[in-house]
């Protein structure tokens, strides 16, 4: 038994970005899962949706829900992640000043995404784009 | 007592089936089924939208009377500071007071009392750091009963301290035993109202097994009686004994300032409140100490048994307090801060979930997404329940039929038609009639349902 997912995460409308984590949250408390659980995938996701609006133009999320694990999947064609292991740490961010103003750039985004799910994966290519897999496990 | 009591009640007679209330709820908890609306009990959080908004006064909030006074030796009225607000002209509130025994109360007892206790408890708690932060003001009872039904992460943020209503009664009831010797059964203490889910709470309260107040009257309920009597009174007694800070309680932004800490947030109105406790949930607000939450816009003095216009009364009360001490009322005079604790915890109670094993759930959902899929995604309300999704839910749980919905019942009616003409042309003409996208050639039948 399975649920899959699918957002169009629209890179032209700031005011909208979160819309697809928000969602993915509902059927998930809907779908009683416990809420550290739902917790955790909220967020992660939200910060990957972020990422995609504020870098890449916006995206795609496919989410995967099996009773033991959930899985997001953004892929988005932005122009990729140069330093994988850079964008990593805690701090470090190339977001431009009109996103910082509204208190995004903190360089926290990347970390969060690894702190609070179980697994996570960057695949990304200079000029092509980047897909970043999460997943929280039920335990 | 049963655990899901609510003060808000149906008129069955007045309710003629429309959509106000159910477009209205916060927990889509009201469905128009058989033309009346219902309440689906475990999901209400006797917020009083739906009682605000019925055009057609079907929907009640329940309250004592004030007969029940009758039943007590010795009664003490405990007037919510949004009582204030509510006088023309008003510039002492030992008139209010003095108005209160006037009515036959032996005597009062103001919440403020008790708001400015818990002021100085929640300080103190704050200070000590042993709350996860940040904290959550738990003196809305409609709020709290939203997160304990919709925000499980939020439960433990919740402030476990009891609300002013409930200090003051308690402490009003030790006075009055200290005053009378009478045993406490026989002192009735009665607190004066501008919120129906007051009265759920004394009934089914939460961090508590029992209520300290025997019975919630209603301000708009008494409010003739006691305008008479404050007319027409032979002496003031100067009997308040509360400041700005517990005065201040009665509007949003009230309890948040008595803190004396800059690093809070108010929010007023359940939808406001809502969109607040989602950004907390995902951790947006952080940096924050306290959060105020009033499911009324303005706070109490916006509750459903408010004579006045809130925002009226909130204007009322700042010039009232004007000249007010700025407290009077400190934690000591509570005696032990564990009485003003909470015994029971908030548990989140996870009413909307579709199933209670989430492989079971799963298999709802996709069949709920199936037949959302096939709605017309309208909203419109007319089969009862508040959204097409929210219909869907109905009928995977077996409470609807897709059917309930007017626009899937004229499709189907109309692809009878077209099968109907079909045979019909067949038989007569022996030809077929030419048909598109099952759609039944009718005249008219398009444009219906822009009418």
């Amino acid at each position: 038994m399975n649920l899959q997912l699918h957002y169009e995460v629209p890179g032209d409308d700031f005011t909208r970005a979160g819309e697809a984590s928000s969602a993915v949250k509902k059927k998930m408390k809907q779908l009683g899962f416990q809420p550290d659980v739902v917790r955790r995938m909220a967020i992660a996701m939200y910060e990957g949706e972020i990422n995609m609006v504020i870098h890449a133009g916006g995206g795609e999320a496919d989410i995967e829900i099996l009773p033991d694990r959930v899985t997001a999947v953004l892929t988005d064609h932005g122009p990729g992640i140069p330093d994988v292991e850079q964008a990593m740490q805690e701090g470090w961010s190339t977001a431009p000043d009109n996103v910082r103003t509204l208190g995004f750039g903190a360089g926290m985004g990347l970390p969060n995404i690894k702190k609070y799910t179980d697994e996570m994966k960057i695949e990304t290519e200079i000029g092509r784009g980047t897909v970043m897999t999460m997943t929280v496990l039920v335990k | 007592m049963d655990r899901f009591f609510h003060s808000v009640t149906l008129e069955k007679d007045l309710c003629v089936g429309c959509t106000n209330c159910i477009k209205r709820c916060p927990t889509q908890a009201i469905r128009v089924r058989a033309g009346k609306a219902q309440i689906i009990s475990e999901r209400c959080i006797d917020c009083g939208e739906c009682v605000r908004v019925c055009p057609h006064h079907a929907k009640k909030a329940r309250h004592d009377p004030l007969s029940m006074m009758k039943e007590f030796t010795y009664t003490v009225a405990l007037p919510a500071p949004a009582l204030y607000g509510q006088f023309n002209h008003l510039d002492d509130i030992d008139i209010v007071l003095s108005g209160l025994k006037a009515l036959g109360f032996d005597e009062v007892f103001e919440v403020s009392r008790g708001a400015e206790i818990v002021s100085d408890a929640t300080r103190l708690m704050l200070g000590d750091n042993r709350l996860k932060k940040p904290v959550i003001s738990s003196a809305c009872p409609a709020v709290v009963r939203l997160i304990r039904v919709r925000f499980p992460d939020l439960c433990e943020h919740v402030l476990p301290l009891k609300a002013p209503m409930e200090v003051a009664a308690l402490l009003a009831r030790e006075e009055a035993v200290r005053k009378t010797g009478l045993p406490p059964e026989q002192i009735g203490v009665f607190f004066l109202s501008p919120c129906a889910a007051k009265v759920t709470d004394v009934r089914v309260p939460i961090g508590m097994e029992k209520s300290h107040v025997d019975g919630v009257l209603a301000i708009s309920d008494i409010y003739p009686q006691l305008v008479g009597k404050m007319n027409h009174l032979e002496q003031t007694e100067p009997l308040s004994r509360s400041g700005i800070i517990g005065v201040s309680w009665s509007s949003i932004g009230g309890e948040a300032a008595g803190l004396l800490n800059e690093n809070h947030l108010a929010a007023d109105g359940i939808d406001n409140v809502i969109k607040v406790l989602e950004e907390l949930e995902d951790e947006k607000l952080q940096e924050l100490d306290f959060i105020e939450l009033n499911a009324c816009a303005g706070g109490c003095v916006g509750g459903i048994f408010a004579a006045e216009n809130g925002y009226v009364a909130r204007a009322r009360i700042q010039r009232l307090r004007k000249y007010l001490p700025v407290s009077c009322n400190r934690l000591e005079d509570a005696g032990d801060m564990r009485r003003l604790e909470w015994t029971e915890t908030l548990e989140y109670a996870p009413v909307m979930s579709l199933a209670e094993n989430v492989e079971e759930a799963m298999r709802l959902m996709q069949e709920l997404d199936r037949i959302c899929e096939r709605l017309p995604q309208l909203d419109c309300g007319s089969c009862g329940a508040p959204t097409c999704r929210a219909l869907a839910e109905d009928v995977v749980r077996g409470l609807a039929r897709e059917n309930d919905c007017i626009f899937r019942m004229r499709k189907e009616i109309q692809d009878i038609a077209a099968r109907l003409s079909q045979i019909e042309g067949a038989a007569t003409y022996g030809e077929q009639e030419p048909i598109q996208n099952g759609k039944a050639p009718l005249e008219g039948a398009e444009s219906e349902g822009t009418a």
